[in-house]
């Protein structure tokens, strides 16, 4: 009313928010912490503080073979976990994760070991398995209306039964295939390394200065490039200093070398990298965090909900696929107890350390990453101390429910801030 | 009335089940006005709202369009002819930022990777094109903003698709005096766009503020569509709780053209919305 009537063609100046300056930058951060929205910080500063206590606990936590070991430890848990994040970013639990990988790796052993199938055919199956358990699993949630609570405690009962089944009651089923145990038990040669991590830090650095151009271009707000250079230093200097403490010799015998960055590394950070430009850059992952946020605005905006649900149950337990593989390739045969005891619990645990949010809508995959290392480090460090399985599993289940506890604050935090 | 209305229904009849919420309703709506649609708590108007953004199909009767009679079975009908609804519960989602929500489940690609830049742009570009001044950052996540934004981004997601018709399911009724102030002003704009605009509201200072025209509905029934400028407050109130007004509004008798006359405003109906006994029933 007191507004002018013809507002078309107005200058585009609706975003009169000030050039962001390093400063407002690093406030605007500060700002969001204290709202509730902690994002990494929990999982990084508990990372250093574990590291810290373990190596003045004992000395051996410090050394590159022990560093090399978390790598390997961890990297079962951390798939499974990145796939976890999927079904926690719609507010819904996969309880038979765990043993879905422990399922799959049956399958995997079945085929190469007991009917001499070639490695990718078993890997391919075991996956493909993980595939048809997901879209079972979400099937029953999203159509037959089943919460996934319930559906996923029936599969991980069930699946512990098909895991014995698959194995023929037997007590394991060894894999000694050459290509699926050196995921786990082989390294990649150092320059191979090296030249991974370089082409890796300056294709993240080429992606980012890029976008940061094509947003200034088209006057859109951005970040200082300042920030954006911070950002590339820090992960340059980390993954150098992890690829030349991996590279260091960490073999105590003489005549055998044992030196590289293990090949499940590498594995790792091609599913990080894929699964975040999924959840980043397409509209598919734009639809999960939607779903997630609100159902029902999402359902109104045209999002096939249920497919989405199904999907997200598909990506869980083929990554649990490929956890399951990693597990078989490290361990060197598959058990019944593959893909059980604290598999499932240090997966949820890795994902929401790592800082996503049980109530669905929040999390990363690097989530997955962070709270895998922060587990491995955990798990890592009190065996070598050899604590008791009792202490271990008492202290894990302490820092899982921290790390809820911290989800859960910070929710209560960002809903009292942020709707004002 | 001056245009020819953009949107146009005729004789629509809904019932869920043995329970009729619409009978013979007719509706119409011209762009560059805003045309209020009141009415009493369950009179029908969210459903009317449903039928005609095609969450609900219509039992008969006819919807045209720009002069084509249309058929919208469902809300993808309805955006394919630039029917946009803003729900009266927003369905926004909190953990999206205000571009992510104006796009969602529209996104713009390029190839398979979503175009945030373009996104950013044409948000941007709704939004100053509303005037809209209040929001910090398009960036910053719904869940930050308070209700008048939020129903600013809304409304400017309604309208970021070349929409014509946009209707508004009581969209102040949350809101405090400031507010519902800027969200007044911002459906005006609207329709001062060229955009044929349905406010629903119960409030009726605000529908004489903003409308153009306002369309009555009691117990299901469309009792009159007049022109603002033609009724009182007072006529509007006995309208929608008494279905009729002096000359105004349904006929007192079964008789369809027997008298216009009615009887005086202080004869009220107190019957429920299942009623039998209302006149037009009878067959
Ligand atoms: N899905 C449904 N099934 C059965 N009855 C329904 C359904 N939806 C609405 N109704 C009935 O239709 C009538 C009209 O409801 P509607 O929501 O359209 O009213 P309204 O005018 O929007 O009311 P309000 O001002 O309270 O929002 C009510 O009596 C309601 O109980
Ligand atoms: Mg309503």
């Amino acid at each position: 009313m007191t507004a002018p009537t013809t507002t078309a063609a107005r200058p585009l100046d609706v975003p009169a928010a000030p050039v962001p300056t390093v400063g407002s930058h690093v406030r605007d951060y500060l700002a969001r912490v204290r709202g509730g929205d902690m994002g990494a910080l929990p999982a990084v500063l508990g990372l250093i503080v574990l590291c810290a206590i373990f190596s003045v606990l004992h000395d051996s936590f410090l050394t590159q073979g022990n560093f090399a070991n978390l790598f390997t430890q961890g990297a079962a848990v951390t798939v499974i976990a990145m796939g976890l994040v999927f079904v926690l970013l719609l507010g819904e639990i996969d309880l038979s994760a765990g043993f879905a990988s422990g399922v799959c790796a049956a399958v995997l052993a079945q085929l190469v070991t007991l009917r001499g199938f070639p490695w990718y055919v078993a890997v391919l199956a075991a996956i493909a398995t993980g595939a048809l358990i997901g879209f079972v699993l979400g099937f029953l949630v999203a159509k037959v209306g089943i919460p996934s609570f319930v559906v996923t405690l029936a599969a991980f009962l069930a699946f512990q039964g098909v895991v014995l089944l698959l194995i023929k009651g037997g007590t394991n089923v060894s894999v000694h295939d050459e290509v699926i145990r050196a995921i786990e038990i082989r390294n990649m040669p150092p320059w191979l390394g090296w030249a991974m991590a370089v082409v890796g830090i300056a294709g993240y650095a080429a992606v980012q200065l890029l976008r940061h151009r094509n947003r200034t271009a088209r006057g859109l707000v951005t970040e200082p490039l300042a920030v954006v250079w911070f950002r590339i230093g820090v992960l340059a200097v980390l993954v150098g200093t992890a690829v030349h403490i991996l590279n260091l010799e960490r073999s105590h015998n003489p005549l055998v070398s044992l030196r590289g960055v293990p090949i499940v590394v590498p594995i790792i950070v091609l599913l990080l990298v894929l699964w975040t430009f999924v959840l980043n850059r397409t509209a598919y992952g734009r639809h999960i965090y939607a779903v997630g946020g609100n159902r029902e605005a999402a359902r109104r905006a045209g999002i096939n909900v249920d497919r989405i649900r199904i999907s997200v149950f598909v990506i869980c337990s083929s990554m649990a696929a490929v956890g399951g593989i990693i597990a078989a390739s490290r361990g060197g045969s598959v058990d019944a107890n593959t893909g059980g005891s604290n598999v499932l619990l240090y997966a949820v645990g890795a994902a929401v350390i790592g800082g996503t949010s049980l109530f669905g809508g929040k999390g990363r995959v690097f989530d997955a990453v962070l709270g895998g290392a922060v587990i491995a480090v955990i798990d890592n460090g009190m065996a070598l101390m050899n604590v008791s399985s009792g202490v271990k599993y008492v202290f894990t289940g302490l820092v899982l429910l921290a790390a809820a506890s911290v989800d859960a604050v910070s929710r209560r935090r960002a809903t009292a801030t942020g709707n004002r | 009335m001056s245009a020819t209305p953009l949107l146009e229904l005729r004789g629509i009849d809904k019932s869920f089940g043995p329970v009729q919420v619409l009978r013979n309703v007719d509706f119409s709506v011209t762009a560059g006005e805003v045309t209020a649609l009141v009415g009493d708590n369950g009179a029908g108007k969210s459903t009317l709202v449903k039928c005609i953004s095609g969450i609900y199909s219509i039992d008969s009767g006819e919807i045209v369009f720009d002069g084509r009679p249309v058929r919208i079975n469902s809300p993808r009908d309805a955006a394919a002819l630039g029917i946009e609804v803003v729900y009266q519960d927003l369905a926004l989602c909190d953990n999206l930022d205000i571009v992510q929500n104006m796009f969602l489940g529209r996104e713009k690609r390029s190839g398979l990777v979503l175009d945030e830049p373009t996104m950013e742009q044409m948000a941007a570009e709704t939004l100053a094109g509303l005037s809209v001044r209040t929001v910090k950052s398009l960036r910053q996540h719904v869940s930050s903003l308070s209700g008048g934004q939020r129903q600013t981004v809304a409304i400017a997601k309604a309208v970021l698709w070349n929409s014509r018709v946009v209707i508004l399911d009581e969209p102040t009724a949350a809101l405090g005096v400031a507010q519902t102030a800027q969200v007044l002003e911002l459906v005006r704009r609207l329709a001062d766009n060229g955009l044929a605009v349905v406010l629903i509201s119960h409030n009726m200072n605000d529908v004489f503020a903003v409308s153009d025209q306002i369309a009555m509905l009691y117990l299901g029934q469309m009792v009159a569509q007049l022109r603002t400028s033609e009724v009182t407050h007072a006529q509007v109130v006995e309208l929608i709780t008494a279905g009729r007004s002096g000359g105004l509004g349904l006929s007192g008798d079964n008789g369809d053209g027997a008298n216009g006359t009615g009887t005086s405003g202080a004869d009220r109906h107190d019957t429920p919305p299942t009623a039998t006994t209302e006149p037009g029933v009878d067959r």
